[in-house]
């Protein structure tokens, strides 16, 4: 076959050095005519393809990425490409997410025998990517900010959400202050909220004396997910107050033997919904001229009760609480915490019915490849990459050591691009993928409100679509990307 | 040099295209629920918001390029190599509209460093003198304000070429221009606008007053002048850092959000893999990250978020002060508490050190 017609287009190959590099050579051998346009990257198995290698060459400039790897149940090392199929897998349903067409990506197995299957998977490939031409550039993409991005979603909660009257409210606190002060002369600390710098805000408590649990606070405005501090406690013994949300984070925290069963005590209470703060804000500035002087004008006392928060002050208000809640409030169904040492509140809170798609997916959802590129690049470029959204995150436990910005190796650079802030989204939603809980603390604490929450439950539905299954639940289960099957349900062996 | 202008609400745009003219303009866009400056259009209405990011990006990128540099083989001694540097440097004219007084004073902090300071930073210099700064003085107290504390104020010129205070309300509504520096004045000029009458000027004069007085309701102005010393004497209490840092997360919100903060990391990025050419970028950094003192070592002598978290208190309420005739490096923007994902208070964190010491001096 005579070497594709036209211009050469930059297509990255990773290939393993036991088949396929050797089917490369096969076929090299044999004098099969091949397509000039693949650069070919030696890797020891597919199996050491991080899905992030593939990500960065598609949004560095490449045209398309082939791995390719020994056949299932032939691998040099045994197992390697059974977990490369999953990955590789998962990430092929994620790049759509970013905009980027998964046709410009393609992973197979071509055993080190198989000199013609390589030419014919080598041919057809690059011949595909001919037909999609140049690959777009994020960097190039016409910004895309539509209206309801961040905005306010018209859909309800899909259970009612409603607190219960001041004083039950009271005696379930009070009641779980008792608990605390029972449990604490035998651990370091206990960590839950207590009013912050104002009315509207609340912030982590951390008791280590009986008079410090006096301060606990519970309501609405315990949006944090205190989860986030426990691994930090290693080889210490502490407690922690969780929501029905932040328990997910717990299991998946003892899941993965971040924190160890012995050493953490967990005080649960069942949760109403927390208030998104950039949407109170909002609904409280709504009447001031020019779009607010001063963004963050406090009530004097802000009070949930029923289903609203009733807020005194300058500009009294009652707030419905069902247009001001978190984004994760509207599709929860964890409601009461899956673990708990202690479980006060309304334990017996309905569950809502299983969430299907959260409405903040469904904007990227309705968005054409081209507006999605074009949303991230807006959406990015305000990014001061301060990394408040990984800090915050209760899985993200490399901390101190996190390859963004590490420099050996060199994963992102410094340059304050849309380009270099996107990657760094990906690695994020790359390494919590089938281990995020969806508690949204990423978004919530950008400072910017940039929806990166978004790429994960996209993550996490192409995770629950693959492998059924979630994060969260089970704390006996494994990752699925850190497990795999030989027999793949859902995965078709990809013979091109 | 002071002379006042008024501008009619409904003129702002008309006035700010011709103190413009020839400048890019950077004035605060709403983008998500985020304000942030951005390029201005001819004829576009700015928003008047505080933005969530203060403007010190316009002078001091978030990322910006030192210098290019192009290795070349000799051809008659490929083993040899000789290095070429391109430093070029595009700097535009600018105008950055609608930052408060203290983002304005932000830039007062940073030129004691950058232009004052024993060496003079040319990227820096070069940015300073080409951007005129039109502020926008403040006519209410948000909850995290504080900048009564520092020196600062809703009205307060320091480093601002113009400063505009909102007068009126609804038909009536407008601004009155005060021309801070000659600099400002040129721009002022431009703009062919009526002069300011007394009852006008007045009533700017009472917006001030009466944004003080909210703020003075709000929180007493306290004194720091004790605090340098008293931070010192707290350096090494381990239990009070440890309790001041424990919600801490030692991401970089609050430093990326500080129109004071003027910390910088310096990189060598390749493009390309064989090291051949490349550039040295000079970018924000931050003394939250790990990363910031880690010696080559792997050394990092502030190992934890508690150590990291003194140094930014520190830095400004006390390292900075006593290098710079008792200038706190802190205009009480707030938005450091504003941002933070868990609200760390440094109004908190200052207040404690001083108190705490009063009730043990000898701790």
């Amino acid at each position: 076959m005579p070497v594709l017609k036209g211009k050469e287009l930059r297509v990255v190959g990773f290939l393993c050095n036991w088949c396929s590099y050797g089917g490369a050579d096969t076929a090299g051998v044999g004098r099969f005519s091949q397509p000039t346009d693949l650069r070919i990257i030696r890797v020891p198995c597919s199996g050491r393809v991080d899905p992030m290698f593939v990500v960065k060459a598609l949004l560095g400039g490449a045209d398309g990425v082939l791995v390719s790897g020994c056949h299932p149940r032939d691998c040099h090392y045994s197992q390697g490409n059974f977990y490369a199929r999953r990955r590789l897998e998962t990430l092929k349903t994620f790049l759509p997410a970013l905009g980027i067409d998964p046709d410009r990506f393609q992973y197979t197995w071509v055993s080190a025998s198989e000199g013609q299957r390589w030419k014919n998977v080598v041919s057809t490939f690059v011949e595909k990517v001919h037909q999609l031409g140049h690959a777009p550039r994020i960097e190039e993409a016409a910004p895309y900010l539509p209206l309801a991005a961040g905005g306010d979603s018209p859909r309800a909660p899909l259970r009612p959400l409603a607190y219960p009257a001041a004083g039950t409210l009271a005696a379930s606190l009070e009641q779980l202050r008792e608990k605390i002060r029972a449990a604490l002369p035998e651990l370091d600390c206990v960590i839950g909220w207590q009013q912050g710098f104002d009315a509207l805000h609340a912030t982590p408590l951390f008791m280590r004396k009986p008079e410090d649990v006096d301060k606990l606070t519970w309501g609405p405005l315990n949006v944090h997910n205190l989860a986030t501090y426990l691994p930090q406690f290693k080889n210490r013994k502490v407690g922690v107050v969780v929501k029905g949300c932040d328990s997910r984070s717990v299991i998946e925290l003892l899941q993965e033997k971040l924190v160890e069963p012995d050493n953490v005590r967990v005080f649960g209470m069942a949760c109403e919904g927390v208030v998104d703060m950039a949407r109170v804000q909002k609904t409280l500035d709504a009447g001031n001229a020019d779009g607010a002087m001063c963004a963050d004008v406090a009530p004097a006392a802000v009070a949930a009760e029923g289903d609203g928060l009733t807020v005194e002050g300058e500009a009294p208000a009652r707030l419905k609480l069902a247009d001001v809640v978190a984004e994760k409030c509207r599709t929860c169904d964890t409601p009461v915490p899956l673990l708990g040492d202690v479980v006060e509140g309304n334990a017996s809170a309905p569950a809502g019915p299983a969430p299907d798609a959260p409405p903040s997916l469904e904007v990227l959802d309705a968005m054409t490849p081209e507006q999605r590129r074009g949303f991230w690049r807006a959406q990015m470029d305000r990014c001061l990459r301060c990394y408040a959204c990984r800090n915050a995150c209760p899985m993200c436990v490399c901390r101190d050591h996190c390859i963004a910005e590490s420099r050996d190796p060199h994963w992102t650079t410094q340059e304050g691009n849309v380009r270099e802030k996107l990657q760094f989204q990906v690695i994020h939603a790359l390494h919590l993928a089938g281990r995020c809980t969806e508690c949204g603390e990423c978004q919530r604490a950008c400072p910017v409100n940039i929806p990166v929450l978004s790429l994960k439950q996209w993550m996490n539905r192409s995770v629950r679509t693959l492998f059924d299954y979630r994060a969260g639940v089970d704390v006996n289960a494994v990752p699925p990307l850190l497990a795999f099957a030989v027999e793949e349900k859902n995965i078709k062996e990809h013979g091109l | 040099m002071s002379f006042a202008r008024y501008i009619a609400r409904g003129e702002l745009a008309r006035a700010l295209d011709d103190m413009a003219r020839g400048r890019v303009t950077y004035a605060p866009r709403r983008e998500g629920d985020a304000v942030v400056f951005r390029p201005r259009a001819e004829g576009e209405e700015p928003l008047l918001a505080r933005a969530t990011v203060p403007p010190k990006g316009v002078i001091f990128p978030q990322s910006e390029r030192l210098f290019a540099f192009i290795r070349e083989k000799d051809p008659n001694d490929p083993g040899h190599t000789t290095v070429r540097l391109d430093s070029t440097v595009d700097i535009e004219p600018a105008l950055i509209f609608g930052g408060r007084p203290c983002d304005a004073r932000g830039f007062h902090i940073f030129d004691r460093v950058y232009l004052n300071g024993p060496h003079r930073d040319p990227y820096y210099a070069a940015r300073r003198e080409a951007t005129v700064v039109v502020t926008l003085a403040c006519n209410k107290a948000g909850s995290t304000c504080f900048c009564h504390w520092t020196g600062c104020g809703p009205a307060d010129t320091t480093g601002s070429d113009i400063l505009l205070t909102p007068v009126g309300e609804g038909a009536d509504a407008g601004f009155v221009a005060v021309a801070v520096t000659e600099r400002g004045g040129a721009v002022l000029e431009a703009a062919n606008l009526p002069e300011a009458d007394a009852a006008r000027s007045d009533a700017a004069q009472a917006v001030h007053a009466a944004t003080q007085a909210a703020l003075d309701a709000q929180s007493p102005a306290r004194d720091l002048s004790a605090t340098p010393a008293r931070l010192l004497e707290r350096f090494s209490d381990s239990d009070f850092w440890r309790d001041m840092s424990d919600k801490c997360l030692s991401c970089g919100a609050c430093t990326y959000l500080c129109p004071t903060c003027y910390c910088f990391n310096i990189t060598d990025e390749n493009d390309g893999g064989d090291g051949m050419r490349g550039r040295r970028l000079r970018s924000w950094d931050n003394c939250m990250s790990s990363l910031f003192t880690r010696e080559a070592s792997g050394h990092n002598p502030r190992m934890g978020k508690a150590l990291r978290l003194r140094n930014r208190v520190g830095h400004k309420f006390s390292y900075y002060p006593q290098l710079h005739e008792g200038v706190v490096s802190c205009n009480g923007c707030g938005r450091c508490i504003t941002g933070c994902p868990v609200s760390v208070d440094i109004r908190e964190m200052v207040v404690r050190a001083t108190e705490a010491n009063e009730e043990t001096p000898n701790a």
